[in-house]
């Protein structure tokens, strides 16, 4: 069964990243209906009520997001896009910004229409440059055709759109840091509370969405948040767009309906079609490098024994210790020839080098967790270092004043708790460790 | 007001007052560490996270209690708030985390340090911290700079608490001075090492908790617990003039802020007490003050070592 598409639909057609192609396939259509018959309030219950939430890992409710901001009299209010995707793994907003800015541009002005924001701003990875310029473009035709500007399409309601690049680094993906590189300063992340609702850009209420989540508004305005809420099961409803990666036979974005089971989504002809080279899967990373990784025995079955869905539960049944998350939707996916350790140490030296070091436990924890993987990973570690690493994960996680001390930490936690006997035998065998992979013997072992 | 009760004792503060001031208006063992935190910079805290403490119950119309433990210098009290301190074993294991990884990087040079006895590093690490280092990889060294002429800044000993940076932001005019890089790389820095020329850049001397910043004007004449710390004034048209005269015989060493248990500068006539330049570096004749009289320091304190007044005594005479 193939999913319904309520994002990428039209993304094939050409010249859909253009305003005309866009429009000729309903481009802007909603946004015309919205301005002429709904009120603010009506847009905010209508994305209330079809249960989305938010696309950038945390998968808070953005119903309830938009309902938090305080809307004092006088003090402008903003819509900030955050479009810092910088997950390793995860390139599922580039690619939609990149084929159909457009979608993203009037989710934006719906969005901003909700909140009753006259200034909104995409705030985009420095590394996008030239999606910077698509997005620059459409821009440009939308205040051509009046889509953006003073009184929008002769509704009343003003709008200025503007695309801001950051430097590259990944704490500004974390709300507070971005709003921080967003007013021109070092990307630090504020001290919450208070939460940007409240206190955000300019220390005026801000609301910062995902682009996926900005997007997703069209649909749910275009068919009523009832009928996107009918798609999904549970609480994980509507569509998400999930960027395979790894040693898949196809990887690429795919725009799912939640709850498709995994295995469906791994093997499946209409999505990734197994693991490349008829290899066997040995773990999976689902929802970006920050989530808890699984092997291969809990990928498509929980712990329980049940069929693994793509939602937000699902993912994460059995808590830390059997689960993972949703997160992002950055599926990686490792064949039985990669190594664990490689890939924890190179997750481990991604967090340390994007660590903000404004807190004591991230700025030195990750920092330690990178050199100690760095020597098991090179045949110069010792049998105490694998408990060690567990340790220095306890004492970051939760302690840190953004999610990335926990993003730095969970990832080497699950590792060790699911593939410690391929740390020992690092630490064992360290000869043998720099010229063969590990996965081959349990592969094999477990055949 | 807002009645919270932490580690078991309740006391009554205004709205909006975190739980670290609300514990030390009880005072004593209720009373977390702070590192990054000084209540005359606005701004500070929430950075070095050894004030973490558990909140047992958010408030009385929601008593569930937070999951994490939070950062008690810049989490506002809820009332009916239950907050466990030095009462929780969490809150005990974790800090000696933090205090671990503040340490981690630390060159460990009390030695040599002209801190050494007055650093709240060191009174961190003696409450909180192993006899046993878990740290075996190289430690990440710079090189001393200076900042100016009278200020000497040690990287090495720095554990980021941006509390220097808060006091060039606010103190000072131009804003010459911040942090570069980030992560593990993360270093104070003037902006591409200029002197820092001020009026009021010592007092960054004296917000520093650790040996990164030092009086070069001071460095290695004497170990601060030789020396006694005497109130002393002067007319000053820039600042207060209100000071403590580190003295030595009739010999002033430094001269310094005048400092409350926390460390942190004291109010005078309602204005914290920041010192010039002028009165804290060229000034160290004892003609140029007038030397009240000899200043109250904490017992445990090793400063009390070469003194004769401490705390659980009353002043016996006053030299005017």
């Amino acid at each position: 069964m193939k999913s319904r598409n309520l994002l990428l639909s039209h993304v094939e057609v050409p010249g859909i990243d253009g305003l005309d192609g866009y429009m000729k396939h309903g481009g802007y259509d909603t946004l015309k209906k919205a301005l002429k018959s709904m009120s603010p309030d009506a847009v905010v219950e209508e994305v209330k009520k079809s249960g989305l939430r938010g696309r950038g890992g945390a998968g808070f409710p953005t119903g309830m997001k938009w309902s938090f901001l305080a809307k004092p009299e006088g003090v402008p209010r903003y819509l900030v896009c955050n479009a810092d995707e910088s997950e390793p793994g995860t390139f599922k907003d580039r690619y939609l910004m990149e084929k159909i800015p457009h979608l993203l541009i009037e989710g934006m002005i719906l969005s901003s229409y909700a909140l009753g924001a006259n200034q909104s701003f995409i705030y985009i990875r420095g590394e996008f440059m030239y999606v910077l310029n698509i997005l620059e473009k459409a821009i440009a035709e939308a205040y051509a055709k009046g889509l953006l500007g003073k009184n929008i399409l002769g509704s009343g309601y003003d709008l200025d759109l503007v695309v801001t690049p950051g430097g590259g680094a990944y704490i500004c993906g974390e709300e507070t840091a971005l709003l921080e590189s967003l007013e021109g300063k070092r990307g630090n992340p504020r001290i919450k509370p208070p939460f940007p609702a409240v206190k955000g850009l300019w220390g005026c209420p801000t609301v910062v969405n995902n682009v996926e989540t900005i997007a997703a508004v069209v649909p749910i305005v275009s068919e009523g948040g009832e009928a996107y809420a009918s798609i999904g099961i549970g609480r994980s409803t509507g569509t998400k767009l999930i960027s395979a990666c790894g040693n898949l036979a196809r990887p690429g974005v795919y725009e799912i309906e939640l709850g498709l089971s995994v295995e469906e989504f791994i093997y499946g002809d209409d999505y990734c079609r197994g693991i490349a080279q008829g290899k066997k899967l040995k773990a999976c990373v689902p929802g970006g490098s920050s989530v808890p990784i699984l092997p291969h025995y809990l990928v498509t079955k929980t712990a329980a024994g049940e069929n693994r869905l793509m939602t937000y539960e699902s993912l994460a049944e059995g808590g830390f210790e059997s689960g993972s998350m949703l997160g992002s939707g950055g599926f990686i996916v490792f064949d039985e020839d990669q190594c664990i350790v490689r890939n924890t140490w190179n997750f481990a030296r991604f967090y340390s080098h994007e660590s903000c070091g404004q807190c004591s436990p991230c700025r030195e924890g990750t920092g330690w967790m990178e050199k100690v993987l760095n020597r098991l990973e090179h045949g110069k570690g010792q049998m105490h270092d694998i408990d060690l690493l567990a340790d220095i994960n306890k004492k970051i996680e939760g302690n840190t004043i953004c999610p990335l001390g926990d993003a730095a930490a969970w990832p080497v936690a699950a590792a060790i708790r699911h593939f410690r006997e391929e740390f020992e035998w690092h630490v064992t065998h360290p000869d043998e460790a720099q010229s063969r992979n590990f996965g081959l013997i349990t592969q094999a072992a477990l055949a | 007001m807002v009645k919270v009760t932490i580690d078991g004792i309740d006391v009554e503060v205004e709205p909006g007052t975190s739980i670290l001031n609300a514990a030390r208006k009880i005072g004593g063992d209720a009373v977390p560490p702070a590192m990054c935190y000084y209540s005359k910079l606005p701004g500070t805290g929430g950075k070095c996270r050894t004030c973490l403490v558990e909140v047992a119950a958010g408030s009385a119309a929601d008593p569930r209690p937070m999951p994490k433990l939070v950062a008690s210098c810049s989490t506002p009290v809820a009332d009916g708030m239950v907050v466990n301190n030095k009462t929780s074993e969490r809150v005990h294991q974790n800090r000696g985390g933090v205090v671990e990884f503040l340490l981690a990087n630390h060159p460990l040079d009390c030695p040599v340090c002209d801190q050494a006895g007055e650093c709240h590093l060191q009174d961190l690490g003696y409450e909180h911290g192993s006899a046993k280092t878990r740290y075996e990889e190289d430690r990440r060294t710079f090189d001393p700079i200076d900042i100016g002429n009278k200020i000497k800044l040690h990287m090495n000993r720095c554990i980021l608490c941006y509390r220097c940076v808060f006091v060039a932001n606010q103190l000072t005019d131009k804003r010459v001075h911040g942090v570069l890089h980030r992560g593990e790389h993360a270093e104070i820095s003037t902006y591409i090492e200029n002197a820092i020329e001020n009026d009021f850049s010592g007092n960054m001397i004296d917000v520093c908790p650790v040996g990164a910043l030092t009086d070069k004007t001071f460095r290695f004449k004497s170990r601060v617990w030789f020396l006694k710390p005497m109130e002393a004034e002067r007319n000053c048209e820039k600042c207060s003039g209100k000071a403590v005269a580190w003295m030595f015989g009739g010999e002033i060493y430094r001269v310094t802020a005048r400092k409350d248990k926390y460390g942190e500068i004291e109010e005078i006539d309602g204005k914290t007490g920041w010192l010039c330049n002028d009165c804290r570096f060229d000034h160290k004749d004892a003609k140029d003050w007038n030397i009240v009289g000899p200043r109250v320091v904490n017992r445990q304190s090793v400063i009390s070592q070469g003194k004769y007044v401490t705390n659980i005594e009353k002043p016996v005479k006053r030299i005017s």
